[in-house]
């Protein structure tokens, strides 16, 4: 396996997946976060993929993965009536997050297995590396 | 005197090389699961290794003549082998934003092309090991 990229791509995968992860984690950590302004709650974040190539020289080579940024929800955050809470606004309401805590464990579920996806390629790859140097042992 | 250990190596050198650069490209599929708009790519091993060139290539060393030439075909043609053109992958359920990675069936090709990588290893390696039988008459 003369080609070593396969860990760079591969270590790609796994960076993106982790940056995914925390996202979730921070989304599902402030899904119950409330605000006195609908602009200053809490917007859930996901991350956004791009797949670059390592080389330009080698078209066919494959290609990593790169987070090109965050992307915040523009979903509408929920008002609910809440005149006890600290956080109220003058008319009482308090402006909930806009995190839906479903959508956020599925997405968790899908990053960890993407992830053990790219551990299991890494740990493949190195076995044949090692067998490849052992040729004519 | 040049020993052609190349066409001794047989076909499993070129075998080997286009493992391990479709190793490459199912590591990239899986990498981007879950990137919008990725295609999923892969070589065609078939093609590809039928294109290096005619199999059991050290058998044609024993024919009386332009036996060097034929192997020197056989060599540049392999050169090929390892930029076999990369295709697309036709999705079998393809999703909204655009992905054609189906992660169980690039799971399932790279288990597949790792173990053909580790047999072409076994075979490189048994004939190193009979070569070394000859050499040393043990």
């Amino acid at each position: 396996m003369p080609s070593f990229n396969i860990f760079n791509i591969a270590g790609s995968g796994m960076s993106a997946q982790t940056v995914r992860l925390n996202t979730t984690a921070s989304n599902l950590a402030n899904a119950d976060s409330v605000s006195s302004k609908a602009e200053e709650a809490y917007k859930s974040r996901h991350p956004v993929f791009k797949a670059v190539q390592a080389s330009l020289a080698e078209k066919s080579a494959g290609a990593q993965v790169q987070v090109t940024g965050i992307a915040q929800s523009n979903a509408k955050s929920e008002a609910r009536y809440e005149p006890g809470n600290p956080m109220a606004n003058a008319d009482g309401y308090v402006f909930s997050s806009n995190v839906n805590v479903v959508e956020e464990m599925v997405d968790m579920i899908s990053a960890s297995r993407s992830y053990q996806n790219n551990v299991e390629v890494m740990n493949t790859s190195k076995e044949l590396m090692l067998a490849t140097l052992k040729l004519g042992q | 005197m040049a020993m052609p250990i190349d066409s001794y190596l047989g076909i499993h050198t070129q075998a080997l090389k286009l493992g391990a650069r479709r190793s490459e490209l199912l590591a990239a599929n899986m990498a981007n699961a879950d990137t919008p708009n990725y295609k999923a790519r892969d070589v065609d091993f078939k093609a590809a290794l039928a294109a290096s060139g005619p199999t059991g290539t050290h058998l044609q060393m024993r024919e009386p003549n332009g036996t060097a030439k034929q192997n020197h075909i056989t060599l540049t043609n392999s050169a090929s082998s390892a930029n076999a053109p990369t295709l697309y992958r036709a999705p079998f359920a393809p999703s909204l934003d655009g992905n054609t990675v189906d992660a169980e069936v690039e799971q399932a090709n790279f288990v597949q092309n790792s173990i053909h990588y580790q047999a072409s290893l076994s075979f490189v390696n048994a004939k190193f090991r009979s070569l070394m039988t000859a050499i040393t008459g043990q």
